[in-house]
């Protein structure tokens, strides 16, 4: 079997198909072969989760997992989640709650979140913090991204804002 | 932070990993879950020339029952366990536990299997299978044989695996009815590897507590029993006295590890403490509410 792999798969509803060294991570290959770079790479070694993007309706961390896995995959970057120019419903309570400020966690803390929610989606605040211990933010102190968490719960319980049907 | 190159074989049957293991021995790692060999290979302190990922493989993902067993495939994901009625209702010591393993994310892709094969000393999923007596089936050239708890982690990453082998299948008994238990755990962040873990199982019969298993992780090496505190505790009633004596005991009994997370003799006080603190959890939920 080769160094080098032939990878085909689905990306924010759009078909690829790429080759890569066996060894390319999946984060890299999003970033350098699709040039779809909304996913960051930040320790690379599966500790800070900004990486964490959606395969196959699941939130994992992307610098942790070959490209070649993905053969066949189903993937929602950040470029994905908003539908038609509105916001998933997390993605505007970040927005209105001042969630992020530098950004650069943002991507991760989303796909985090969102499928936190998908399980608890009446989460309490150690919940919430316990489930955002998974991605760290350098800037935000937290207690924004906590606040817009609980708000995007409640809008989405409420049906007030749609989630994105994409994730 | 990338791996260094290596060939990628991803099969589909469990022959074929033997067939690819018999031909590549130990130039090759397994790649079950990746959690913490891919963070390993970036980190370039593993450099295998030969990956076998064993994600293609749907005959090693499952949870069954079985004649009073719980049956696990090695690459049933962590995520699966947190969310799996059998597990809550057969294995609540395992349904407890698994939510300290990693953060979410990390839980969607680790399996119980490659846990246990990593073996890390910090790692939650042995110190259940300690604390619950499980074992491990493994699959190798000659066929199947299984492997006890006790026997499987030999030291810190090390197993008593051999390298044509290949860890398929976790194997526990039910938990008795009315079984106490508790697991707790002390980490700088919620999810990050344990500092100290102590997870407690006790059966109590007519007041007095018939068997007791307790096991620790991030402690020392690698997950052990902490038997002096077993014993301090079979055949007595749970009163404070007896929980205070196990929790002295099994500060007393380990072999704590010294780093930069934690002196040795800040690990033998949380494990006083964690021992003391899981077995009054347990003895707490015995108490009609």
């Amino acid at each position: 079997m080769a160094k080098s792999v032939e990878i085909h798969l689905k990306v924010n509803g759009k078909n690829h198909v790429g080759h890569c060294e066996s060894r390319t991570l999946l984060a890299d290959f999003l970033r350098d072969h699709l040039n779809l770079t909304g996913t960051h790479t930040g320790c690379e070694h599966g500790v800070c989760g900004v990486c964490t993007i959606f395969v196959n309706g699941e939130a994992v961390r992307s610098c942790i997992m070959l490209a070649a896995q993905a053969n066949g995959a189903e993937i929602v970057t950040i470029e994905g989640l908003s539908t038609e120019g509105r916001y998933h419903a997390v993605q505007k309570a970040f927005h209105e709650n001042h969630a992020l400020q530098c950004g650069f966690c943002t991507p991760g803390m989303l796909a985090t979140v969102i499928d936190f929610l998908k399980t608890n989606p009446s989460p309490t605040k150690p919940e919430v913090k316990e489930a955002l211990s998974a991605v760290l933010c350098r800037c935000t102190g937290y207690q924004n991204i906590v606040k817009a968490v609980m708000e995007a719960a409640a809008d989405m319980r409420e049906g007030t804002v749609g989630a994105s049907a994409n994730v | 932070m990338k791996p260094a190159a290596f060939d990628y074989y991803a099969p589909t049957t469990v022959d074929d990993v033997m067939a690819l293991l018999k031909r590549h021995g130990s130039d090759a790692r397994l790649l079950a879950g990746g959690q913490t060999l891919l963070p390993m290979m970036n980190f370039r302190l593993a450099a295998p020339e030969v990956i076998i990922d064993l994600n293609r493989i749907p005959e090693l993902a499952f949870i069954r029952e079985a004649g009073g067993q719980v049956h696990i495939g090695a690459m049933t994901r962590q995520r699966a366990l947190e969310f799996s009625p059998v597990i809550a209702k057969d294995l609540p010591l395992l349904h407890e536990a698994i939510k300290m393993v990693g953060h979410l994310p990390t839980r969607s892709r680790g399996t119980i299997g490659g846990s246990l094969a990593n073996a890390d000393s910090a790692a939650e999923i042995p110190m259940i299978l300690q604390v619950l007596e499980g074992e491990v089936l493994v699959r190798g050239p000659d066929g199947e044989r299984t492997i006890p708890a006790a026997e499987l982690i030999l030291d810190a990453m090390t197993t008593s695996l051999a390298e044509s082998e290949m860890l398929a299948e976790v194997r526990f008994q039910v938990m008795p009815q009315g079984a106490l238990f508790a697991v707790e755990e002390f980490s700088r962040r919620r999810g990050d590897f344990a500092i100290a873990a102590v997870a407690a199982m006790l059966v109590v019969k007519d007041g007095l507590c018939e068997k007791a298993r307790i096991a620790t992780a991030g402690v020392s090496s690698f997950s052990s029993r902490l038997r002096a505190a077993e014993e301090i505790l079979e055949g007595r009633a749970l009163d404070a006295d007896a929980i205070r004596k196990a929790g002295e005991a099994a500060g007393a009994s380990i072999e704590p590890v010294s780093d930069r997370n934690a002196s040795e003799e800040y690990r033998r006080h949380l494990t006083r403490v964690l021992t003391t603190r899981v077995l009054n959890r347990a003895a707490e939920s015995a108490k009609p509410h």
